[in-house]
């Protein structure tokens, strides 16, 4: 593999929001000014991304969860490495909530049975994937024992957008659906907008810490580079008033080293709701036909 | 350290339903930044545990059963870090010669983040726009407001109708000389740096005054039914000079030291002449407003002079610019001159024509020499004074 220098780096990241562009050209300056080159290209979709990275378009690519993981199957179908190279503190160990309404008589995950659930968008991992993956673990399967009602906001995207969230606990207080499947981020976001009034609902279950967005490589960028990116990035201090303007656009207070340790439930969903290949490729997903 | 960590008891209260907030606090003055928390709530570690990601703390281990422990995360107050206090809210003390733009619209005495926009605010010097009257006057100018309502509109008009036509010319007069008092202010409203606040304030409530006047003349020219009388080329001539004027000293000297100073002269004239109380009720409201309006110019401009004595000089160039740009136009028009004859004359009986005629000259003279007072106060010489009081428009304003 021909090594990528610290000049024309190319770091790929998906536009599921305008303020993307703000953030990515200001982490451009910042290392510019530390004597690294990094360009961006931006994607609509995370698998379009992943596809360009594992063709050598972007050498760096700003994944969510599920695009790495894609990423690292594929690597090693190809007898590639793939690295996560940092994280942000916020990535790492989330959780999601499942929701009922406050009066439900739903006391355990059981209870769940042969009622609807609203999730987020069919490729959201923290409202889709990891909270069906959760219920599957305590018991309930998701493909037979209730009836899934997605709420599919910019598929693609890998749950970026809250709007699917939204959509789901609309349509739990609406009686809808009988419970929802957050991001324990929104579920504290929602409380406070006012999407959740309060005692409206409560929490039936939680699934286990997992991490999120990582900012990933494969074997093509030189080690020391990676180093170089890395060691730029974890110096940001959020002490300093112009690091901080770029860190809460991008939601951290400070930056972390990357790891694969956190991707386990996740990726026991992706093989159970057969969203992947083993070697990567995009599966029939237990959505069927949807993504056609 | 001594003894256990501050202990947050929440009660049934959780993280979706404002539990943060008590957190937050106990964690900003636990000494060590460590907290025990307690709560019934039955999600309480889950939530919390999504909040203290989202700023940075971290849930250590439990220390007793049923109480979580946590501890302040490095960068829970970064945005203090670097903050400037930009100055001080008692203006006796706390004011600074020239603020710094990034203070921009904080409060003064507030804690400024550093970082951020850094809006334009042309007239950010002290020594071109405090007065240490400025609070006082803004005090003075909130209590004073008053209602349109407030006039006795009910009271009956019995003028001749040349009365009321001079009333009605004289009205119109007025009304567009306090379009140009509104409208002045407003604009060096929005130039001045909020840290002179005070400054903004007395300012918006001249413009809030001039608008009353606006209203209370109109409804006073229609009362009688006359149609609105002329506004003349000079006239509108004489205001746009002082429209245009772009320095805050120069414009506030000849709108508010020379013009409205002169007004106020103009008013008392009306109070006395006046041939009905509604009218010569208007005229002692305004003629009160506009005596703050003086007060204010008057009081900024003589610490100005007094910090910078070179300003004095440019007033009076600006006194002589003004008179040569004018000097081709016809100043007050006859038809407010004629009427002022009129208001004070109170008839068209010849005797009365005559003393009306006498008590406009003696308006005139009274308008000279209270303009000749002010530049005095400004620190002129008496020749000087007299000189300059003699260019003003001979529109007034």
């Amino acid at each position: 593999m021909s090594g990528a220098s610290r000049s024309g780096l190319v770091l790929g990241a998906v536009a599921y929001d305008p303020k993307v562009v703000t953030i990515w050209e200001g982490f451009g300056e910042w290392f510019g000014r530390a004597g690294i080159e990094v360009d961006y290209l931006l994607f609509s979709n995370y698998e379009r991304l992943v596809d360009a990275h594992l063709a050598g378009v972007v050498h760096l690519a700003w994944n969510s969860p599920l695009a790495w993981l894609r990423t690292r199957l594929a690597a090693e179908a190809q007898g590639r490495e793939a690295t996560t190279v940092v994280m942000r503190d916020t990535d790492q160990d989330l959780t999601s909530v499942v929701l009922v309404r406050s009066d439900d008589s739903a006391e355990q995950v059981g209870d769940l049975y042969g009622r609807t659930v609203g999730t987020g968008a069919l490729d959201s991992p923290q409202a889709t994937l990891v909270p069906l993956g959760h219920l599957a673990a305590e018991g309930l399967d998701p493909m037979a024992d209730i009836s899934v009602r997605r709420f599919d906001v910019l598929v693609g995207k890998h749950g970026d957008h809250v709007g699917g969230e939204r959509d789901a606990v609309t349509a739990l207080l609406a009686g809808e659906v009988d419970a929802a499947c957050i991001a324990d981020s929104s579920h504290l976001l929602f409380a406070r907008d006012g999407s959740l009034p309060i005692g409206a609902t409560r929490v039936l279950s939680r699934t286990a810490p997992y991490d999120h967005c990582v900012l990933t490589a494969l074997d093509d960028v030189e080690p020391e580079v990676l180093d170089a990116v890395s060691e730029v990035l974890l110096a940001m201090s959020f002490g300093d008033p112009e690091a901080r303007r770029l860190l809460e656009l991008e939601g951290l207070t400070e930056w972390r080293r990357g790891r694969d340790t956190g991707f386990d439930a996740l990726e026991a969903a992706v093989h159970r709701f057969g969203v992947y290949h083993p070697d990567g490729n995009l599966g029939a997903g237990w959505w069927g036909t949807d993504r056609a | 350290m001594s003894g256990p960590p501050p202990l947050v008891e929440l009660g049934t209260l959780g993280f979706d339903q404002g539990a943060h907030v008590l957190l937050a606090e106990a964690l900003r003055t636990s000494p060590d930044g460590v907290v025990r928390v307690r709560g019934g709530h039955p999600d309480l570690p889950g939530g919390m545990a999504a909040w203290c990601r989202r700023h940075g703390h971290r849930i250590i281990a439990a220390a007793e059963p049923a109480t979580l422990l946590v501890e302040r995360g490095r960068h829970a107050n970064a945005a203090w870090i670097g903050a400037v206090r930009a100055g001080d809210p008692d203006p006796s003390t706390g004011l600074v010669e020239r603020p710094p733009a990034e203070w921009g619209l904080a409060a003064r005495g507030a804690a400024v983040e550093p970082g951020g926009p850094a809006p334009r605010f042309p007239l950010d010097r002290q020594t071109d726009v405090w007065t240490e009257r400025a609070p006082d006057l803004y005090r003075a100018a909130a209590a004073g407001q008053w209602s349109i309502d407030e006039l006795p509109w009910g009271l009956t008009l019995a003028n001749a109708p040349v009365i009321e036509r001079a009333v009605v010319q004289v009205m119109t007069f007025l009304i567009e000389n306090e379009m140009a008092a509104l409208v002045i202010p407003a604009r060096f409203l929005a130039q001045v740096h909020p840290h002179f606040r005070e400054v903004q304030q007395v300012l918006a409530l001249t413009t809030a005054d001039e608008a009353r006047h606006v209203e209370a003349f109109t409804r006073r020219a229609r009362l009688g039914g006359e149609p609105l009388g002329l506004s003349t080329v000079g006239g509108r001539a004489s205001l746009q000079t002082l429209i245009e004027e772009p320095d805050f000293a120069i414009a506030s000297f000849l709108l508010s030291a020379m013009g409205e100073g002169t007004f106020v002269t103009l008013l008392g004239f009306l109070e006395r002449h006046a041939p009905d109380e509604l009218t010569r009720t208007i005229a002692d409201r305004v003629r009160q407003d506009e005596a703050r309006h003086v007060a204010f110019a008057m009081s900024h401009l003589a610490r100005h002079v007094e910090l910078e004595p070179s300003l004095r000089g440019r007033l009076a160039a600006s006194a002589e610019r003004r008179h040569e740009e004018l000097r081709t136009t016809n100043g007050l028009n006859d038809e407010v001159f004629d009427s002022l004859v009129l208001l004070a004359a109170g008839s068209t009986d010849p005797e009365d024509i005559r003393s009306g005629w006498r008590a406009v000259q003696e308006l005139q003279v009274a308008m000279a020499e209270g303009r000749a007072a002010r530049l005095g106060r400004l620190g002129f010489s008496p020749s000087e004074a007299e000189e300059i009081a003699a260019l003003h428009t001979r529109n007034f304003m």
